[in-house]
């Protein structure tokens, strides 16, 4: 199958490839673009593991082409922390609130928060358990997920975190 | 999991996708959200040799009024269609409906048109369409046509689409002011398609209902509307016994298949409840 010249920008910098348009959005950044903290979890559109930001959604790329991603704005896990190379407010948050286990979900994760926190900057803990529902962890209960979030939107906002009393 | 190989289009007008479907034939599929087809090419259960992305088409995106109408283009995502403050004061149902729909990264991707054209009973806009009363156009290289959504659905996966016709945008009339409406879905959990859902549009005149329109999601082959069940509720105020004959009247056209979600009487039960539910909850929004 002839293959498609595709451009678009990663983390800030323009990255261009030859795929195939079967390639899928994920294995061209994962294997192409020697990104791999994106991961590949269900494979089947459930877990979330692969999600990256794309243009300012959250999604999936094990359910797009990378042909589609054409021309588009796309940060992943690489793109997380701050310009100077500290951990991100959320990062910090996942790290404070041990808002991870094995860590395989941890990547979708962050990327799918950080756009739930573009988009709603003060949360509410139920809002955060729908924001992050296309995302699987079979670790932590999600409790210290939420907390991990909940720091974030606290720190974002400038405010002191007040874990909620158990 | 790696889809097989097929040749990949961007049209970017109706009339050149239109062109390439029917050039191309019934080895070639239109791409919308890719949020049920790409699932199914990684499991090569779909093995199209040419993918039509509707991606590059923007006259298929966006919501407009069209005199007493919402006009949706088909390439509109749910995420979107939850965006829309005309959605959410016109036709509240859409905008519940909308959120019960599998997760937040799927409704950035998921459209309204693949939703409505795919012909997965499981899907949820199918029955809420045909509950308010919306219709399709559906435009091929002979033309545009527009078709009723109670019309539209033949069998599972099996709808009014002619080869080489696409689905281009969802026509919905504005429910009257003061309307009642309710999307009860159960569901095993957050992305699955519902065990029984029911759809309820209705309006209230001094304590009695006057009139009323019920859908069901995922207990047939197709969505269904129950015309039983709606009429036994004209005329009361949806009183136990009411309530009752309406479930049993919606649970007589069910034939739902046995499945993980459960064997076929606790579906047909559960959908019931959920008529039951979405006309109590229905009843009490409405003005």
């Amino acid at each position: 199958m002839a293959k498609t010249h595709v451009t678009m920008k990663v983390n800030g910098a323009e990255v261009e490839g030859l795929v195939e348009p079967r390639t899928l959005l994920v294995h061209f950044i994962r294997e192409n673009l020697q990104m791999t903290g994106t991961h590949i979890g269900c494979e089947t559109t459930h877990c979330g593991a692969c999600t990256v930001d794309i243009d300012g959604m959250s999604v999936k790329s094990c359910t797009m082409f990378a042909v589609q991603a054409d021309g588009s704005d796309i940060t992943t896990i690489e793109g997380m922390a701050n310009a100077d190379g500290t951990l991100s407010a959320l990062q910090e948050g996942f790290r404070m609130m041990h808002g991870l286990q094995c860590g395989f979900c941890t990547p979708g994760m962050i990327v799918r928060a950080h756009r739930l926190l573009k988009e709603n900057a003060s949360p509410s803990e139920a809002e955060i358990r729908m924001g992050i529902s296309g995302n699987i962890c079979r670790c932590t209960g999600y409790q210290n997920i939420v907390k991990a979030i909940q720091y974030a939107s606290a720190k974002i906002n400038g405010v002191e975190f007040q874990e909620a009393a158990e | 999991m790696i889809p097989g190989s097929f040749s990949y289009h961007r049209p970017a007008s109706v009339a050149d996708a239109v062109k390439l479907l029917s050039d191309l034939g019934e080895d070639a599929r239109p791409l919308a959200g890719g949020h049920s087809l790409v699932p199914m090419m990684k499991l090569r259960l779909a093995t199209p040799a040419h993918l039509i992305d509707l991606h590059g088409i923007a006259a298929l995106r966006g919501i407009s009024r069209s005199g007493n109408n919402l006009v949706i283009g088909a390439m509109t995502t749910q995420h979107e269609l939850l965006a829309s403050e005309d959605v959410a004061k016109a036709m509240p149902i859409l905008h519940e409906a909308a959120l019960l729909i599998a997760d937040p990264q799927v409704r950035y991707r998921g459209t309204i048109g693949g939703n409505v054209a795919n012909g997965d009973p499981g899907n949820d806009m199918p029955a809420l369409m045909m509950s308010l009363g919306a219709t399709y156009r559906l435009e091929g290289s002979g033309g545009a046509r527009d078709v009723a959504a109670a019309d539209f659905y033949q069998g599972a996966y099996f709808t009014a689409l002619e080869p080489g016709e696409i689905l281009t945008s969802v026509s919905v009339p504005v429910p009257a002011a003061g309307h009642g409406s309710a999307y009860e879905k159960l569901k095993r959990k957050v992305g699955d398609y519902a065990t029984a859902a029911a759809a309820v549009v209705l309006t209230m005149a001094g304590g009695k209902v006057a009139t009323c329109s019920i859908g069901l999601t995922n207990v047939h082959e197709t969505p269904l509307l129950a015309t039983d069940a709606a009429k036994a509720v004209i005329g009361t105020s949806l009183d136990a016994a009411t309530l009752k004959k309406a479930a049993a009247a919606a649970e007589a056209i069910m034939a739902p298949a046995a499945d993980a979600r459960g064997p076929v009487e606790y579906r047909k039960h559960v959908g019931g409840i959920m008529v039951t539910r979405a006309l109590q909850r229905a009843a009490a929004k409405a003005k």
